[in-house]
């Protein structure tokens, strides 16, 4: 055993594990400090260490990832990185994921940064190790190892003479590290890479056999639930537990704010909480009837992060022919994951245990830990795959609420959020406001475009048209409601608002919106993907009466992507139906075909809420519409007919895809909403109360 | 309060105790470990707690225990009880109708009562059956590619 092989063997990777050859990551100082390698508090893994994986002696490949499945398909997609530099069939891989104790940590998994980032280590993995065993069997077979070839799960002097993985491994305990420079197989040279791999774990997930955090039950587990203000803000003054603590079974807790139960079953717990009588204070609040006013009254004058600024606006607006100024609103909207946070929580000899659907397990062992007095080392989270988060599910309070029940009752405790819980004091998407002053020649050039968008965040800011003189600023202000992340965060608000407004200008100058935004537009993946979304839609064609055709583009986190769609808008009666909408989409390398056209599909469909009728109410602090029967989201009767071409650039790294499809079908529908009608909506949602006459 | 002692559940009478005002859901869940049942929205606009009564689709979620009586109650797990995937099992994931799948119980027991009643279906017919059923993940044109793919495919006896 070497030295590393030593120090990783006292960490007791091999005591878990059993011998074999392990794989380790060995981060550069910069990443080690962004990815939280430097960072880490606690856990069992060595903090120099990112990713690995271990070919055990019985030649079974085991991995270890802190990424989350959210049904982004990422356990199928890094299951191919491995099975792609290994050589072996994709089943003879399993992967560990997002559990605090036996993974490497991670920051969480959002910002589309899965298959960028870790499956490119996880390819650098899987070809350390295809190359140690190489060098096992060279030796072995005591030949270079460049005459030997590796399939199957083994290496081959000839056509009879091979040696599995296992046999090169076993008995041993090897380790094996690599960095960022360890050869990987191009994208060009993809089997299993690039193929449309089904879902890995397709068969538990349609037999109902999978089992999500609201799922699992352990022995002697009570059901909680926590008493909840009725008003952001609220403060409790007095609660009455004794009728809830009078019922059967029933533990209650209360620690100042915090009043919850615990009780053998959900219904009886849920009794208990309405038997607490609780006294609250409350104060007024903003409304959704005055946010924008809020919103533009309490904005930071002074630009925030992300913004730029080059040229003089002045100069562009002296030099068009026509000049615009319009303003676009966003309403704060929900993610509503149909799975709501759950956590089951377990204590033993001072350590806390706990099951949970969250984007970010570490971040959230640290909040618990934190929170409840501990060190993160005496706090393990593990995410079983979960029904989705758009971004929803940074945060961990279930986890909390459920760790403080347990530890009170002293009994294992689950708690599952209900719909109105999960509306309520989740987080939402940001509202905002978007002012945009433009000038354009009359010969289609773009001179001026000054664009300010108030609170509802930076992403997608930039206008990625050539336009000489231009400032995009994001102005922080205070929200009414708690904000977070959501799938391509403010991209869609600001892609909205841009787009929109390109096809005003096009209008204006009289120009077909492709040839306008063509003419303007020198960066080439984007004009590839207008080209095909174009080419696929027929675009240039009439539609028929009371129908409309849209188009809009963009780029966010390293993706390219051109939507157009066809509405039919009848003023009269107020209906509105997204019909059809093709979109051309470019990431790099296509990963996994079918499941990125998926992951495009579900875009289009959530965006399509956001666009046309999702919206939360609010006054007073209160939630206006926090059930599903008063939030509306698409329903199959809503869903177009949806087309995807893939632009696959075998000869470009692969960026992340579950986010950036979201930001073009919002202004693809406006614009042809004004096509068929010309009515134009500057407002998301677009048409809450279907058209207006 | 009464209680409910017995219940018909895939094919075979289940004994539990459980106060006949709790959800079926409730019951199936966490008294009978028929974990594939979802809890969605707890005011049955989702289908994610779909289960068949009789053959009926049935949002589970708003069923007392205590009015489901002697009808036969079908889950997700009755699907493939003997190991072998029913036909729109195999058509979800050959046409991978899913992404997250908390959705996809509720989505296959409805499409299954669906296709009980309706062998070919067209695709009007399909998505007025389905609309109560919501995917947030937004896979609904798979969803509708997997009933239509099992109606053509499937041999009636095994639907």
């Amino acid at each position: 055993m070497n030295d590393t092989a030593a120090m990783v063997d006292r960490r007791g990777f091999f005591q878990t594990l059993g011998a074999g050859l392990l794989v380790l990551y060995l981060a550069p100082a910069a990443l080690a400090q962004e990815s939280g390698g430097g960072r880490r508090r606690g856990g069992s893994a060595p903090s120099d260490v990112n990713a690995w994986l271990h070919v055990a002696a019985d030649g079974s490949i085991t991995v270890y990832t802190g990424k989350v499945e959210v049904g982004q398909n990422i356990r199928t997609s890094l299951t191919q990185a491995v099975a792609e530099e290994l050589r072996v069939p994709a089943a003879a891989i399993s992967m560990v994921m997002a559990d605090t104790q036996l993974t490497p940590y991670d920051m969480g998994t959002f910002g589309s940064q899965t298959t960028p980032q870790m499956a490119a280590r996880l390819h650098r993995a899987a070809a350390a190790a295809r190359i140690a065993l190489l060098d096992l069997a060279a030796a072995h077979f005591q030949v270079e190892a460049a005459t030997l070839t590796v399939a199957d799960g083994k290496i081959s002097k000839s056509s009879t003479d091979s040696i599995s993985f296992g046999e090169l491994s076993g008995g041993q305990k090897l380790v094996k590290t690599m960095d960022d420079s360890t050869p990987i197989t191009p994208a060009a040279a993809w089997k299993i890479a690039g193929s449309s791999l089904p879902k890995v774990n397709g068969r538990d997930l349609v037999t109902g056999r999978h089992r999500y955090s609201p799922d699992l039950k352990l022995p002697g587990m009570l059901h909680g639930r926590v008493l909840r203000p009725p008003a952001y803000q609220a403060a409790l003054v007095s609660a009455d537990t004794s009728p809830a603590a009078a019922l059967p079974g029933v533990k209650v807790v209360q620690d100042r704010d915090f009043v919850g139960v615990a009780a053998p079953d959900a219904l009886t717990a849920s009794h208990a909480l309405d038997a607490i009588r609780a006294q609250w204070t409350t104060k007024p609040q903003p409304s959704s009837a005055d946010l924008f006013d809020y919103i533009k009254k309490n904005a930071d004058p002074a630009p925030g992060r992300g913004g730029h600024s080059q040229g003089s606006i002045a100069d562009g607006l002296a030099a068009a022919a026509h000049k615009f100024q319009q303003t676009y609103t966003i309403a704060y909207i929900a993610h509503v994951p149909l799975e709501p946070r759950a956590a089951v929580a377990q204590w033993q000899d001072g350590k806390l245990c706990v099951w949970t659907g969250t984007q970010r397990p570490f971040g959230v062992r640290d909040d618990l830990a934190q929170a409840l007095g501990l060190s993160p080392d005496k706090v393990r989270v593990i995410v079983p795959d979960t029904g989705s988060g758009y971004g929803g599910k940074h945060t961990g309070e279930a986890a909390l609420e459920a760790a403080r029940l347990a530890r009170a009752a002293g009994q294992p405790v689950k708690v599952v959020w209900t719909r109105q819980d999960e509306f309520t004091w989740a987080y939402f998407r940001p509202a905002g406001v978007i002012e945009i002053s433009s000038g354009v020649r009359a010969d289609g050039v773009i001179t001026a475009w000054e664009f300010h968008n108030y609170l509802s965040g930076p992403s997608g800011l930039g206008a990625p048209y050539d336009i000489v003189n231009q400032t995009c600023a994001f102005h922080a202000a205070a929200s009414p409601l708690k904000t977070g992340s959501y799938r391509g965060l403010a991209a869609t608000a600001n892609h909205f608002a841009r787009e929109s407004h390109m096809d005003e200008l096009a209008h204006a100058v009289a120009m077909d919106p492709l040839a306008f935004r063509l003419k303007n537009l020198s960066h080439q993946r984007l004009r590839a993907v207008l080209e095909a979304a174009a080419r696929a839609f027929s675009w240039g064609q009439k539609p028929i009466p009371g129908h409309g055709f849209g188009l809009a583009c963009g780029t966010e986190k390293g993706s390219y992507v051109a939507t157009c769609a066809e509405v039919a808008a009848d003023v009269a009666s107020g209906s509105i139906k997204v019909l059809r909408a093709v979109t051309a989409f470019d990431c790099g390398a296509v990963v996994n075909p079918n499941h990125l056209k998926n992951q495009l599909e579900g875009s289009i469909v959530m965006g399509l809420g956001g666009a046309l009728f999702e919206a939360i109410e609010f006054a007073d602090g209160k939630i206006g519409n926090p059930r599903l029967s008063e939030y509306r989201v698409p329903r199959f009767a809503d869903a177009p007919k949806i087309e995807i071409v893939l632009v696959d650039r075998p000869d470009l790294p692969s960026a992340g895809a579950g986010e950036t499809g979201i930001v073009a079908i919002a202004p693809a529908i406006g614009n042809a909403i004004f096509h068929a009608t010309g009515q134009r909506l500057r407002a998301m949602p677009m048409a809450p109360d279907g058209l207006k006459a | 309060m009464s209680t409910v002692r017995e219940l018909r559940v895939n094919g075979r009478p289940s004994v539990v105790a459980a106060d006949a005002e709790r959800s079926l859901l409730s019951v199936l869940r966490d008294d009978l470990d028929l974990t594939g049942t979802k809890f969605g929205c707890g005011e049955g606009q989702c289908g994610a707690c779909t289960v068949l009564l009789d053959g009926v689709p049935t949002r589970s979620c708003v069923t007392t225990v205590g009015s489901v009586g002697q009808r036969e109650i079908a889950t997700i797990e009755s699907l493939a009880a003997d190991g072998a995937l029913h036909p729109l099992q195999e058509a979800f994931l050959k046409c991978d109708a899913m992404q997250c799948a908390y959705c996809a119980s509720g989505m296959i027991m409805s499409a299954c009562a669906l296709l009980r009643k309706n062998r070919h279906p067209s695709e009007g017919e399909i998505i007025r059956h389905m609309n109560g059923n919501i995917c947030r993940c937004g896979t609904y044109g798979r969803i509708i590619a997997a009933i239509q793919e099992a109606a053509q495919t499937a041999s009636p006896e095994k639907l």
